[in-house]
């Protein structure tokens, strides 16, 4: 018990507070911008090593363990063994885990999975600008990420460091939140116009003046190409926690 | 009985001249029958497709029934070379720019495996032009990182079509080299030929300029605005150059599979020296013929043919010419063989060329005959009648008596027997700035004459005797002693 609360609190110290507000996604109405409540995010996201201390207790997530129902045919296939990192860097950005796993790890923790609305809250910050959306450095670096190969071989910190002081929520791997799947994105991209079509209208007519869009559809577009028990090796995750929770 | 056999005998001609009327009705409506429905074409059996990289395409399909065709397809993002020194990160259908060439004819049931690499970062999907169906297959094709999946059509129009990646933004997926050919052949297959290749034009929008150092990223601005820093065949700067080329032998006939991916720039696909026996336009079933440079819409494609008759250097461009010369829209064939002079002689004389006044011009030892000598003053002056219609005459007229304000009298000129020494210069140098003649003041530019000595004094002699001066007689010495004075 002793030691979970130990490492529960060097977990909170390697998080921080984000205020919320609103924000106005990439999706929705203008009418209706979305409200995020406070909560606290992971500075950086889950590591190897993180991971493996998780499976070492937790023995059913080990590679070639959870059943196909959970985690696909690829789960850690970056790993040598059930609880061997193999050449695998222990401070690369854990992948290869699918939203099962990456969900059980939170709970294990302490924590939780961010929802898909805190994620690009946090993640529209640039480093100066709590909002830096429209801003042209900030999509240029998302814009060369998407450009860039296996920069999930990467240790954390070599993405993008924003305003809050949080890392690599651009740069280094895509990231699983909890609604992933709540935003529906038929796979013809092409239609549309639509004003009432939320995610695809501007897919084929995005102008210039609507670049901060480029990086946020690759995230919707990616999401909604994944199903739970999907693992890719581009894909890893970080966890949130409620400030309620905290303060008790 | 008898009634009976006549009976018969009349309606035996009668079914006959029956049968053959119906025989013709029946023929004539073949003829106008509908073409087949290609949707009923039956399928026998199932083959692996054979697709191949560029510029190779897959064997004909030749006189084989329809079948079950099983297309696997894999995307690979990877980084490759635009040009020397200069690095992109392409996405690609099988590895390559343009993606591997699929070959099947109507009717065929394509059983279609999508495969996206595990390390790639993004979901892509694939829009087939000869697709019927919604999106073209890009609403079923969806395919996330390290995932396959499938889907199926009939192929039911032949023509030669593009297939690329249809993910928001699609302009992006494409203009990061994601697309190729698929051929569909009419049944019994496309007329054979000799050689076929796979070329396909693509425009590319790096931040950098043309040339420029280093991993290039996609500049999306340029994109929208229609910019391309780079416009090539087979997705780099000399895919198709040096030891790259394509290659025929004189005689044979060569087809060529283009495309056009895109995403911004219709293509005016010419062949330097030669011209396109057979264009079936835009890909389609309709045959142009003799053409030498044919539009490739974006999106599009075009089949073009043509029998090589002479060896050299064929040179591939678009004819938008400054994308061939500064962006890399070239790319060459390499035809070996024997020469035809029949055809094509190459240089055949050079010579010298020079427009100067009303003389001839000649070339030294050039065969010339030699100059007719006057061999008297009667014979001198009517050479130099000759001299003078042809040389004189232009600027100071047949009569000899100049242009007012322009070019002085030569017919009884004080000025021309003054001097006759100075005359004679006149003629050889050419004289520039003020003089008067007969009273009137002429300030303008006369050009020394290229006459030789016999010339001059033929026609300065025609000029005294016949235009009212003083009937002096020049000599070829005269003129030549003048001419040593300068």
């Amino acid at each position: 018990m002793v030691i979970l609360a130990l490492g529960t609190y060097a977990q909170e110290s390697s998080m921080v507070r984000v205020e919320g507000g609103e924000y106005l996604p990439l999706y929705g109405s203008l009418d209706e911008p979305v409200k995020v409540t406070p909560f606290y995010l992971d500075i950086y996201p889950v590591t190897n090593a993180q991971f493996l201390d998780f499976v070492r207790e937790e023995d059913r997530w080990q590679k070639d363990r959870p059943i196909r129902l959970y985690a696909d045919e690829a789960y850690l296939s970056h790993w040598s063994g059930p609880a061997d990192l193999g050449n695998s860097h222990p401070q690369a950005a854990v992948t290869n885990v699918s939203w099962f796993a990456a969900k059980a790890y939170c709970e294990w923790a302490g924590k939780r999975l961010p929802s898909v609305d805190e994620w690009e809250f946090a993640a529209m910050a640039g480093e100066d600008q709590y909002d830096a959306r429209t801003q042209e450095e900030y999509n240029q670096y998302i814009l060369r990420w998407y450009e860039s190969s296996k920069s999930f071989l990467n240790p954390i910190g070599t993405g993008m460091k924003n305003v809050y002081g949080i890392h690599d929520l651009h740069g280094l791997v895509w990231e699983w939140t909890y609604d992933f799947s709540s935003i529906l994105l038929t796979n013809e991209f092409r239609k549309g116009g639509n004003a009432d079509n939320n995610l695809f209208c501007g897919a084929s007519s995005v102008g210039a003046t609507d670049l901060m869009n480029y990086g946020a559809f690759m995230r919707y577009a990616f999401r909604s190409s994944l199903k739970a028990r999907y693992t890719s090796r581009n894909l890893g995750f970080r966890c949130a926690k409620d400030i309620n929770d905290l303060e008790q | 009985m008898k009634n009976f056999s006549m009976n018969f005998r009349s309606m035996d001609l009668l079914t006959i001249l029956f049968l053959v009327v119906a025989a013709l009705i029946l023929v004539s409506c073949e003829v106008k029958k509908k073409p087949t429905d290609t949707t009923q074409i039956r399928v026998t059996g199932t083959m692996d497709a054979e697709l191949t990289d560029p510029p190779h395409v897959p064997p004909p399909v030749g006189n084989r029934e329809a079948m079950r065709v099983k297309v696997e397809l894999e995307i690979i993002e990877q980084e490759g070379v635009m040009v020397d020194g200069t690095r992109y990160l392409y996405w690609t259908f099988g590895g390559t720019v343009p993606g591997s060439f699929i070959r099947t004819r109507v009717g065929d049931k394509v059983e279609f495996h999508l495969q996206n690499h595990p390390d790639n970062k993004l979901p892509h999907n694939i829009d087939l032009h000869a697709v019927t169906g919604p999106g073209g297959g890009a609403e079923s094709s969806f395919v996330a990182p390290g995932k396959e999946v499938v889907f199926s059509f009939k192929t039911l129009n032949p023509g030669l079509y593009v297939y690329h990646c249809a993910v928001a933004p699609v302009g992006m997926h494409i203009g990061n080299g994601m697309y190729g050919l698929i051929l569909v052949e009419p049944e019994g297959g496309l007329e054979p030929v000799d050689r076929e290749y796979y070329v396909m034009q693509g425009d590319f929008y790096t931040e950098g300029s043309y040339g420029e150092r280093g991993l290039q990223a996609f500049d999306m601005t340029k994109a929208i605005n229609e910019n391309p820093d780079y416009v090539v065949f087979n997705g780099s700067v000399g895919a198709l150059n040096n030891e790259n080329a394509l290659t025929a032998k004189v005689g044979e006939t060569v087809r060529l599979f283009v495309g056009n991916g895109g995403p911004n720039l219709v293509s005016s696909f010419h062949v330097i020296g030669e011209i396109f026996d057979k264009v079936y336009v835009e890909g389609g079933s309709m045959v142009n013929e003799n053409i030498q440079t044919t539009l490739i819409p974006a999106g599009g494609a075009a089949i073009v043919e043509f029998k090589v008759e002479v060896p050299g250097t064929l040179i591939m461009v678009d004819h938008s010419i400054f994308r061939a010369f500064n962006k890399g829209a070239l790319g060459m064939i390499n035809v070996t063989g024997d020469d035809d002079d029949r055809i094509f002689t190459g240089t055949q004389m050079e010579g010298i060329y020079l427009p100067e006044g009303g003389s001839i011009q000649t070339l030294p030892g050039s065969g010339e005959s030699e100059q007719e000598l006057a061999s008297n003053l009667d014979e001198r002056i009517k050479f130099g009648a000759d001299v003078y219609k042809r040389t004189c005459a232009a600027c100071h007229q047949l009569n000899g008596d100049g242009l007012p304000n322009a070019f002085p009298p030569v017919r009884n000129s004080d000025y021309l027997n003054a001097d006759i020494g100075r005359a004679i210069q006149t003629v050889l140098d050419g004289l520039s700035g003020e003089i008067t003649v007969n009273g009137v003041t002429y300030n303008s530019i006369m050009p020394g004459q290229n006459l030789s000595d016999e010339e001059v004094a033929n026609v300065l002699t025609y000029i005294t005797h016949e235009m009212d001066n003083n009937p002096v007689e020049v000599t070829p010495e005269m003129v030549r002693a003048e001419r040593d004075k300068s």
